[in-house]
């Protein structure tokens, strides 16, 4: 039986979610024993190239390209799980939600804003190679259907390490009151 | 805590310059007439906002100082209640209702018609000041909507015609009395024992004055009285936990905040038969050994506080209130009235102890009940309008007698209040037993698709269903029925107005109530607009649980409205959702919509920018 095909992408986030899934140290070596990757900051693969069994996603979508790509590992993979606080619930980007709405969230960091210094064209970012600033920041689950959520910011190596256990393997998942404690 | 001594940065209004400018002397003269008694915060708010249209951060700053606390403790209470306001809001403050039978009687065109006419949307004043316009939930006037308060008059009945008269009247500086179209019904349609007047006040009070306290409770206990308020406790077994409750005081408080949108049998009692009530709040005080009685009377039934103070002075004349009540040496006893200030959780019964203590109308912690440490932490036993009333008829006509009327584990009779989809709305005092079908056919009510028993709080029933009974043991209510007719949208036009109505209501103390409630009204919405999937469904019924972790019953009961239809109504879910395990609401046009033209670019939705 060949291995199942494991994907990974930082979304709206800091990767600080994909560093804490190498915290598993040593186990590194388990892992790639027990799956293969595909597309991921991991091993630099940029595109799709085979279907695969799990997509872990990191962040939500701030803008069009965060979209576009979380539509495509919906394509690509068969369980998608959403990584960390940002993918979950929107986390710290999304504290521009309720501060004002994105034309002056825009405004001020591109014209008002009292570090703004050579912008003497007022110009906010506008090339058509851009991807466009979202109205607000989207949890994952609001723009696909998602299959797991694991909490955390980041959700701890041990976390990361018994899901992705328990998917590949297909037993049930070990949570031990220290794995989901963040106090 | 000094004045001096409250951080600046915690101070409201802070900056604002629109606060209104007070009169000082006058609000000096407020505090004294109620001794500078900071438990009486209520009265001294409604007052100041009376002759002041508002309570401004001048007034505010007042009343702190005199009472030796901060200012923000002063606006704790003032912000709590929905009469209250700290920016000016006219001469004249039309409260219109937006309960769901005011919405079914026509409410749209009457909003229409107040704004066109005075000039400025709900929820803000005319540019001259001289006319507010805002929402309130219902004011007890369910059976001759739709109804609004002004300056606390109760105009019924509204259209558009009256509502132009109204404003003519107000734009031309009319006194409130000199308004056209206040016309408040009784509507009283079936009388029972209650209601029937053949019972002289004195009598019952005397009677139960040369009793000892404890053959009154025993009388009461016969009776196998419950309370009228909706949860049913047994009345005697209140009185006697109160009564043994030691205490340098003991208190009888009469719960008037008739809150529950659809009911308005207090207020007719309260109109109609006020003696009765007091003689039933006079026996319970001297059951319990208490020397003063409070009625606590929602703001929304202001309007008739003058003609109670009346009936009360009547009853000192008559030597039923004072020193030595009917005759009774020894038992000293007197009523006076609390007002609220509008707020629906306070019909919960610490939360109107609280209340009347002059803090926000949160409930307590139990234990300890009410019973043990009530207001001002005496002994003190809350009950209902009616409870008072069945009491007096208890002492005069005997508890066996009152046996006899309702069923074995429901006795007596109830008076409930009918509006919505019917002929004939309005009072209707049943025996305990009747079914849902008997009160359908007594109110002319045909084409019926559900009806609401108790209101948002209680249950949504479906016509397989009518043939319950309404009593403790199977549908209890604290007297709200309301028709809903076939041609009703029930999701739109009831569930998604009582969710609004919990949302708006929530003290905000506890988590699920203030959040769940938002949750709740998001997926309904998902779900009308044809976005839902069976996992909304099973996720808001999921829910229930977690609601059932808030304190009060109104937290607990906040999911009613959606659970109860989910249940009974599950059709009309089913058709709505879609039948695949995941929509997506997202829409990147419209997302992306607002950034692309302040940066002034053309959105690309073709897809790929990789």
């Amino acid at each position: 039986m060949s291995k199942p095909i494991v994907a990974t992408t930082s979304l709206a986030g800091c990767f600080g979610c994909h560093m804490s899934l190498l915290d598993i140290d040593e186990r590194i070596l388990d892992l790639i024993e027990l799956v293969e990757f595909n597309k991921s900051p991991i091993d630099d693969i940029k595109t799709f190239t085979k279907y695969c069994d799990i997509g872990i996603i990191e962040g939500g979508c701030c803008n069009s390209e965060n979209v576009h790509v979380l539509q495509e590992f919906r394509k690509n993979c068969k369980t998608l799980v959403v990584l960390g606080e940002c993918a979950i619930m929107g986390g710290l980007p999304a504290l521009r939600n309720n501060a004002a709405p994105i034309s002056e969230c825009l405004e001020e960091a591109y014209l008002n804003c009292v570090s703004v210094q050579a912008n003497d064209e007022k110009i906010i970012p506008n090339d058509e190679e851009l991807p466009m600033i979202l109205d607000r920041v989207y949890p994952c689950h609001e723009i696909v259907k998602i299959d797991y959520f694991l909490p955390g910011c980041p959700p701890t190596a041990d976390l990361i390490w018994n899901a992705l256990v328990a998917l590949v393997t297909g037993n049930e998942m070990e949570l031990p009151y220290e794995v989901l404690k963040y106090d | 805590m000094s004045e001096k001594q409250s951080p600046k940065t915690f101070l409201p209004n802070e900056g604002d310059d629109s606060g209104c400018s007070c009169d000082c002397g006058k609000i000096e003269a407020i505090l004294a007439k109620y001794n500078n008694d900071r438990g009486r915060l209520m009265d001294i708010l409604i007052d100041v906002q009376d002759s002041q249209g508002c309570v401004g951060k001048e007034a505010v700053a007042k009343i702190a100082k005199v009472f030796n606390m901060s200012k923000v403790d002063v606006v704790q209470t003032l912000s709590f209640y929905h009469f209250f306001s700290q920016t000016p809001r006219g001469k004249y403050t039309v409260y219109l209702n937006d309960s769901a039978v005011a919405e079914m009687m026509g409410r749209d065109e009457i909003t229409k018609a107040f704004e066109e006419e005075v000039g400025c949307k709900f929820g803000s004043v005319s540019e001259d000041g001289r006319i507010g316009l805002f929402d309130t939930a219902c004011i007890g006037m369910n059976d001759q909507e739709p109804s609004a308060i002004i300056n606390k008059r109760v105009f019924t009945k509204l259209t558009k015609e009256k509502v132009a008269k109204i404003v003519k009247g107000m734009k031309n500086d009319f006194e409130v009395e000199d308004l056209p179209c206040t016309d408040v019904q009784d509507n009283i349609l079936m009388q029972g024992p209650i209601l029937t007047k053949d019972t002289e006040i004195g009598e019952a009070v005397r009677k139960a004055v040369f009793m000892s306290p404890e053959e009154v409770i025993e009388e009461i206990k016969q009776s196998n009285l419950r309370g009228r308020g909706g949860a049913g406790f047994p009345t005697a077994l209140k009185w006697r936990f109160c009564r043994n409750a030691p205490g340098e005081k003991h208190y009888v408080f009469c719960n008037a905040d008739e809150g529950e949108p659809g009911t308005f049998k207090d207020r007719v009692i309260l109109t109609e038969r006020p003696n009765l009530l007091f003689a039933g709040m006079t026996i319970a005080g001297y059951a319990i050994g208490a020397e003063e009685g409070i009625l606590y009377l929602r703001y929304e039934y202001k309007f008739m506080e003058k003609q109670l103070e009346e009936v009360l002075t009547n009853l000192r004349n008559k030597g039923l209130l004072g020193k030595d009540v009917a005759g009774k040496e020894g038992f000293n006893y007197d009523i006076r009235i609390q007002s609220g200030g509008g707020a629906y959780v306070c019909g919960e019964e610490s939360a109107l102890l609280e209340s009347a203590e002059g803090k926000r109308g949160e409930p307590r912690d139990r234990p300890p009940f009410p019973v043990v440490k009530g207001y001002m932490q005496q002994p003190t036993s809350v009950n209902n309008v009616e409870t008072f009333c069945s009491v007096a008829k208890i002492m005069h006509k005997s508890a066996k007698w009152y046996r006899s009327l309702g069923t074995l584990d429901s006795t007596g009779s109830k008076l409930v209040s009918v509006s919505g989809d019917c002929e004939r709305p309005g009072i209707y005092e049943i025996e305990w037993g009747f079914t849902v079908q008997d009160v359908l056919n007594l109110v002319g009510a045909r084409n019926v698709q559900a009806v609401q028993v108790g209101g948002p709080s209680g249950k949504c029933i479906a016509p397989n269903d009518f043939n319950r009974k309404l009593a403790y043991e199977d549908l209890s209510t604290g007297g709200s029925i309301i028709v809903i007719g076939k041609q009703r949208d029930l999701l739109k036009d009831i569930v998604m107005n009582f969710l609004d109505f919990f949302i708006e209501e929530s003290c905000g103390s506890c988590v699920p109530c203030r959040a769940m409630t938002v949750q709740y009204k998001k997926k309904m919405e998902k779900i009308i607009a044809g976005k839902g999937v069976k996992k909304d469904i099973d996720q808001m019924l999921s829910w229930e649980k977690v609601m059932l972790m808030n304190r009060c019953g109104l937290g607990q009961s906040a999911c009613n409205p959606v659970i109860s239809t989910i249940k009974n109504f599950r059709e009309l879910y089913d058709a709505k959702i879609q039948k695949t395990d995941y929509v997506s609401q997202f829409d990147l046009a419209a997302a992306v919509k607002e950034s692309c033209k302040t940066a002034g670019r053309i959105p690309n939705l073709g897809g790929n920018h990789e």
